[in-house]
């Protein structure tokens, strides 16, 4: 008789607790800090990993924890200013350690070369290439972001990474040399904009 | 009044959970590397212990005693001291966000933490009222922290010391915490607990 006490005492116990806790989850619902997803809307989602955290979403985080917001080669200074602008933090340029800026890029496979490893496969992280085991791979070139992960496990080295093409449809004026240093110049007042303001991100 | 201080200053001082009792000696070393962890820790660490010694009070006395089931009161206090944990860990997430963030994977690591159970347990072997569990828990937990963080200002200090290379590490930290009890044993005496 004790026994079944015991387990009903134990049971409704835990029943208890649940219910508490249960309650307690809805009550002190937290909701996702929008910070993170502003920021993440802001990296370029390449992820690539050279920010040292595993994709773009992990550095998001980090920067809304307080990471320097300089470690991002794809993004390039105009990812850093405009994170600079949402943050409300100083532009700082852009960590070497982490990379350089290269501008858009997108792997090329040479195809002849392929031997059908599939190594490049495993380290895209967006899924941009095609192919099976001794298969020609090929990469899907609009869902490429020039991450650069896919070159180092090619083990004949037949990955490229080519400038994107600018066509008619996506052509634009360069962008203004940013190593004019800008205080002590010829640049007009109308020239001082906002780059981040100006590349549009 | 008197006697919740003896309570208090017994168990931070005189009978020191970590250095006399040797219970959640775990989170001791474990998280003693860094000052400011350890600042975390001794505070998510005195929040639970404290409303856990009230609760698992509360529980034994209300739900356990009066039904004959006194054996059940190990597997009942986990239980309790589980859910005081989430709880606490749902509650800090929605108040203070940065203090969440402090204490991270600490929260959960102190539903482990032997110091937690063995509160509960001590005060029904004290025979002890609900007022004075409070103060039990409360003193345990201080005692817990200030040791913790004495510690863990020790342990920044050797590792920058010229420590002989057999003794690095952890081994140097064991010799320090050991020194420390000597220390601790000192106290003996100072009140009747």
């Amino acid at each position: 008789m004790s026994i079944i006490t015991a387990i009903l005492i134990l049971l409704v116990l835990a029943a208890i607790f649940g219910v508490i806790l249960g309650f307690a989850a809805i009550y002190f619902k937290v909701d996702e800090d929008p910070v993170v997803d502003q920021i993440d809307n802001l990296l370029p989602q390449t992820q690539c990993g050279q920010c040292s955290y595993p994709g773009c979403r992990p550095y998001a985080e980090a920067i809304a924890n307080g990471d320097e917001i300089n470690k991002c080669p794809p993004g390039g200074e105009s990812t850093i200013h405009a994170l600079a602008e949402l943050l409300g933090r100083d532009f700082v340029a852009l960590d070497e350690e982490h990379g350089e800026e290269k501008g858009k890029r997108v792997a090329l496979i040479r195809e002849a070369e392929c031997i059908g490893c599939t190594k490049c496969i495993q380290a895209c992280p967006v899924d941009a290439i095609l192919g099976a085991a001794k298969q020609m791979h090929t990469v899907i070139a609009d869902e490429c972001t020039g991450c650069d992960l896919c070159i180092e496990p090619c083990p004949v080295d037949c990955i490229d990474m080519v400038p994107v093409q600018t066509t008619a449809n996506d052509w634009r004026w360069d962008s203004p040399d940013s190593s004019i240093d800008s205080a002590n110049n010829q640049l007009i007042a109308t020239d001082r904009i906002d780059p981040a303001a100006e590349t549009g991100a | 009044m008197s006697e919740y201080l003896l309570i208090i200053v017994s168990t931070v001082l005189v009978n020191n959970f970590v250095l006399v009792q040797f219970l959640g000696l775990c989170p001791f070393m474990g998280v003693s590397n860094k000052l400011d962890t350890a600042w975390g820790m001794s505070l998510a660490t005195t929040f639970v212990l404290t409303l856990s010694s009230v609760c698992s009070y509360l529980v034994y006395t209300y739900l356990l005693e009066p039904l004959g089931l006194e054996y059940l009161k190990t597997i009942s206090f986990i239980l309790v001291i589980a859910v005081m944990v989430q709880f606490t860990e749902m509650v800090i997430k929605k108040v203070s966000p940065v203090l969440y963030r402090v204490l991270g994977i600490f929260l959960p690591l102190i539903t482990t933490n032997c110091a937690v159970l063995g509160v509960a347990l001590l005060n029904l072997n004290k025979d002890n009222n609900f007022v004075e569990s409070l103060f039990y828990g409360f003193g345990a937990a201080v005692g817990f922290s200030v040791v913790l963080i004495l510690f863990a200002a020790m342990r920044e200090r050797i590792n920058t010391a010229d420590v002989p290379a057999p003794f690095k590490g952890s081994a140097i930290g064991m010799i320090t915490a050991g020194l420390m009890a000597l220390a601790f044993m000192g106290f003996t005496g100072l009140t009747q607990a």
